[in-house]
């Protein structure tokens, strides 16, 4: 490293400061916004400091709802947000580690072709089939439930690469080592694979419940029902009536709650989230 | 314990490499028998296939009495030490020693009863609980002996397992190797491409090449009386000093360097040959006997010194015990011990003796 | 890409792959199939009428104006947010990764953004410049300009792209910081002592070196417009005003709602398909390294 000396030693400090602080200053304002009376926020006179009524407006946002357009307070949406931001990172590593593991150490006619039908659904994002894919949810009665939320989701190319890679490292002298020792294929999964896979699925959960909790197409296509709802559609939801109907203390105050769990997860589990961030794009 | 029978071996990979032809061997009971050649001679696939983790293309393999081609590894009673260990790296010593046992559903306290029995013998006792990368190499090298070992296998197989460790442990692990392998008198298989390796642990070399068995026999043996050129040139170090030759009339080769006398009784040999002289039959001599030899360079290794020069047109190595001097570029006198002469047949490689 | 040591058994192997080769087949490849079958057919509103019409759907959407705005409009919004987000991740990128005291700390408060929904970010910023009662709208005004997203195009599509390059920053940051933690220290070190300057070193033997990375973000910056914008875009201006901020994405879920015209929704579609294989097709010409089949 080359140290710096004089005055461009501090250039860092003042550019990341100032970095930090326009990336938080959204978000201030947003907690800012959620602590005043509704009127005051939307008269624009808001100050810049938070303001009286933070346990009000939280406690009415958690448990009553915005009087406008949505009736379900926003603790069903973050129930309903974190129960499907669960099944998906569950579900996609579940299906994804058992697909991995079986195009890795097993020798069969069609794993090619397998592999390469779920390698190829990383080209189809679902905004490239929106209508037919919900059609067929619907067909199959899906809509307003829990499996129509995440089972069209669960699929996941990019979890099975990941996984597939990581296999590719075991040492072959493991497996070898377990036939020996009396393993089968599932026990060798499930005494060797699966231990050795932990902090991969330890850093594919935390990109993947992130990535759960934001969806937001999805959602809004298969969910009519408000207590369905998911905090992130709910949040829109609330602003899209009327601007003067908008209570937007309770908006603001949504906006916090549905930010709150993926940034703490990405916070407090900084490590995998990188790991996971990275090395999924390889 | 148990004798293992090969039995004209094929192995042939879909790719249509073939890596190992017709190999027959016998590894008597409670032998320790070391497959030795150079890389991607076949040895490994041969031990491999032994194991049960490659399948014979063609072929009988034995163990014990039993024919063992359609069995799977699990189920030969036979244990294996990897080249990297292939420990666990999740689970503790004494889980990687215990998980054979315990997939096989031996009972608890039995299962106790071997661990300890073997990290005593092994002098691991005290590292059970820990975890395989809080060992030195040397420590994952006895876990892995232990996880064979607590088996109690009928065939312990070996796949160049020292060659992880540095130069000094590998001397400790060798003479470990053998220390156990004379108090458990288990029938052993080692790989490895290390002739001094095979040459201190084995009962029973075998040397072999491109695929082949070149030569079966007692170390002692395949260094005194090599069966092939192969073998002379791939045993001894430095390597056997070979050259050209004519044999015309008994007992007198004639090379590039001169008329080289052998031992006529030993050899039936006539016209093109290869002469095979170990640097270590080449003695100073007295006198103005032998041949004239200029050493263009010295090297010093100790209790012997090896001289570097040329014989004819042919470049040869000469060690001779280090005592006074040797200069280079100044002429001397050698001679050869006619015993000590090696012929080889100049197109089969194969050794003239009778 | 196999082992050499594998396992036999001849139905469990297809067991494993069957979870994910059903949701795959019936939810992937079925409406995939569907909508390049229903980019041929002209429905009605009710879906009462159905008639095979050929290519007259793509015909219609080369010939529509519309159609070329919008993707005009996309290719703008990329470059923008490509070009912002990148410049800046990377301006934060190369302090933090000099060594400095509290550079853990700086990472983490830069990296959050990654988790906040696009939707959810889309309502951060419209309340910062919501003409009537922004915060940062109001400073605008004060100033004597003039702004207001809800009415001109250029103001909308300028605050989608804020929003959007704000939540992109941490992701390209924490990739340039890699990158740039994996140039070898001493190859800095030996410019620095042949000379270069601190500026000079970026420029020839930093950014070069980290070209890799850069190509790969442009692709991923790219493909995290086309799609990943849509919530931002639903939350914030619903394309408008006048279809200024409209993208492709956003115009197929837009022309195909309520039954609309999904014949021309699904032509979109299958346009956006071919388009992300080519993207795919680019991102991996940088991975393929890593893919070895």
């Amino acid at each position: 490293m080359v140290e710096h000396r004089g005055l461009s030693r501090v250039i860092p400090y003042f550019v990341l400061t100032l970095g930090v602080a326009i990336i938080a200053f959204p978000v201030y304002l947003c907690f800012v916004g959620s602590t005043h009376p509704q009127h005051i926020v939307s008269n624009g006179q808001m100050p810049l400091t938070p303001g009286p009524l933070f346990f009000e407006t939280y406690y009415k946002t958690l448990f009553i709802g915005s009087s406008g357009s949505t009736r379900e307070p926003v603790s069903t949406m973050l129930i309903n947000s974190f129960i499907m931001a669960s099944i998906i990172a569950v579900g996609k590593i579940a299906i994804s580690i058992i697909s991995a593991f079986s195009v890795v150490y097993f020798k069969f006619p069609f794993r090619m072709a397998a592999f390469w039908l779920i390698f190829i659904t990383l080209m189809l994002p679902v905004e490239v089939r929106i209508y037919p894919t919900y059609k067929i949810a619907a067909d199959l009665n899906l809509l307003d439930s829990y499996a129509g939320l995440t089972i069209p989701l669960i699929a996941s190319a990019t979890a099975t690469l990941f996984f597939r890679q990581f296999f590719l490292t075991i040492p072959d002298e493991l497996v070898e080592a377990s036939k020996l020792d009396g393993a089968g294929p599932l026990r060798f999964f499930w005494d060797t694979v699966l231990p050795l896979s932990r902090t991969n699925i330890a850093a594919l959960f935390v990109i993947l419940f992130i990535y759960g909790w934001n969806q937001y197409l999805w959602p809004i296509l298969i969910t009519t029902r408000d207590d369905m709802q998911t905090i992130v559609i709910g949040i829109k939801k609330m602003i899209v009536t009327a601007d003067a109907l908008t209570e937007w203390n309770v908006v603001l105050a949504t906006a916090m709650l549905a930010m709150l769990p993926p940034v703490t997860v990405v916070v407090l589990m900084q490590r995998w989230f990188v790991k996971g961030l990275v090395e999924t794009e390889k | 314990m148990a004798t293992v029978e090969l039995t004209n071996i094929k192995k042939i990979y879909a790719g249509g490499v073939e890596a190992v032809r017709d190999v027959s061997l016998t590894v008597p009971n409670g032998s320790f028998t070391v497959l030795l050649g150079p890389s991607g001679c076949g040895k490994s696939t041969l031990l491999r296939m032994i194991a049960g983790l490659e399948t014979i293309t063609s072929g009988v393999c034995k163990i014990g009495d039993r024919v063992v081609n359609e069995i799977e590894p699990a189920d030969r009673d036979i244990a294996m030490v990897f080249q990297n260990y292939a420990l666990y790296p999740h689970m503790t010593v004494y889980d990687n020693m215990a998980y054979g046992l315990r997939n096989r559903g031996t009972p608890k306290p039995e299962i106790d009863k071997r661990v300890r029995e073997a990290a005593k013998l092994l002098a691991i006792e005290e590292y059970l609980t820990r975890k395989p990368r809080a060992l030195s190499g040397g420590q994952r090298q006895r876990v892995a002996m232990g996880r064979a070992i607590v088996r109690e296998p009928q065939v312990f197989l070996f796949d160049e397992p020292l060659s992880n460790l540095d130069a000094k442990l590998r001397v400790t692990m060798r003479l470990e190797i053998k220390r156990l392998h004379n108090r458990l008198n288990a029938t052993s298989i080692f790989v490895t491409h290390d002739q001094v390796e095979a040459m201190t642990l084995a009962d029973q070399v075998v040397v072999m090449n491109a695929g082949n068995i070149e030569q079966i026999g007692a170390p002692g043996e395949v260094y005194k009386h090599p069966a092939t050129r192969f073998v002379a040139s791939f045993i001894g170090s430095p390597a056997m000093n070979l050259m050209p030759g004519k044999v015309s009339d008994s007992g007198v080769v004639e090379t590039p360097g001169g008329k080289l006398p052998f031992d006529a009784k030993r050899f039936s040999a006539s016209g093109e040959v290869d002469v095979g002289v170990r640097p270590e039959d080449i003695h100073v001599s007295s006198g103005s006997n032998g041949f004239s030899f200029t050493p263009e360079l010295v090297e010093e290794l100790g209790a012997t010194r090896l001289l570097h020069g040329n014989f004819g047109a042919t470049p040869i190595i000469v060690a001779i015990p280090a005592s006074g001097t040797t200069h280079e570029n100044r002429e001397m006198r050698l001679s050869i011990d006619p015993a000590a002469v090696h012929l080889f047949d100049r197109n089969s490689g194969r050794s003239l003796a009778r | 890409m196999q082992k050499r040591a594998i396992f036999g058994g001849t139905s469990l192997p297809y067991l494993l792959l069957l979870p994910q080769l059903f949701v795959v087949a019936v939810f992937f490849y079925w409406p995939a199939s569907q909508a390049v079958w229903q980019s041929f057919l002209l429905q009605d509103a009710f879906g009462l009428n159905t008639s095979f019409i050929w290519f007259e759907n793509y015909s219609e959407l080369f010939a529509d104006a519309g159609y070329y705005r919008t993707m005009m409009t996309t290719g703008v919004f990329a470059v923008l947010v490509a070009g912002l987000s990148l410049s800046l991740a990377l301006l934060l990128a190369v302090q933090a990764d000099k060594s400095i005291r509290g550079a853990g700390v700086y990472k983490t408060l830069l990296i959050w953004p990654y988790a906040v929904a696009p939707a959810v970010a889309g309502v951060l910023w419209i309340f910062m410049f919501q003409p009537s009662l922004g915060v940062v709208a109001q400073g605008i005004r004060a100033m004597g300009w003039s702004w207001n997203p809800l009415l001109n195009g250029n103001d909308a599509l300028t605050l989608v792209v804020l929003a959007s390059t704000w939540k992109q920053i941490s992701y390209n940051f924490l990739f340039f910081l890699a990158g740039l933690q994996s140039i070898p220290r001493a190859v800095i070190e030996a410019a620095a002592i042949d000379g270069a300057s601190p500026t000079r070193r970026f420029w020839t033997i930093i950014l070069p070196l980290l070209s890799p990375t850069v190509f790969f973000l442009i692709v991923v910056n790219i493909v995290y417009v086309f799609f990943d914008t849509f919530g931002i875009i639903d939350a914030m201006t619903q394309g408008g005003p006048s279809k200024a901020t409209e993208t492709l994405v956003y115009k197929v879920f837009f022309d195909g709602r309520l039954g609309g015209n999904l014949g021309s929704s699904a032509a979109q579609s299958v346009i956006l398909m071919i388009m992300v294989v080519g993207l795919t097709a680019v991102q991996f010409r940088f991975i393929e390294r890593r893919v070895a089949y």
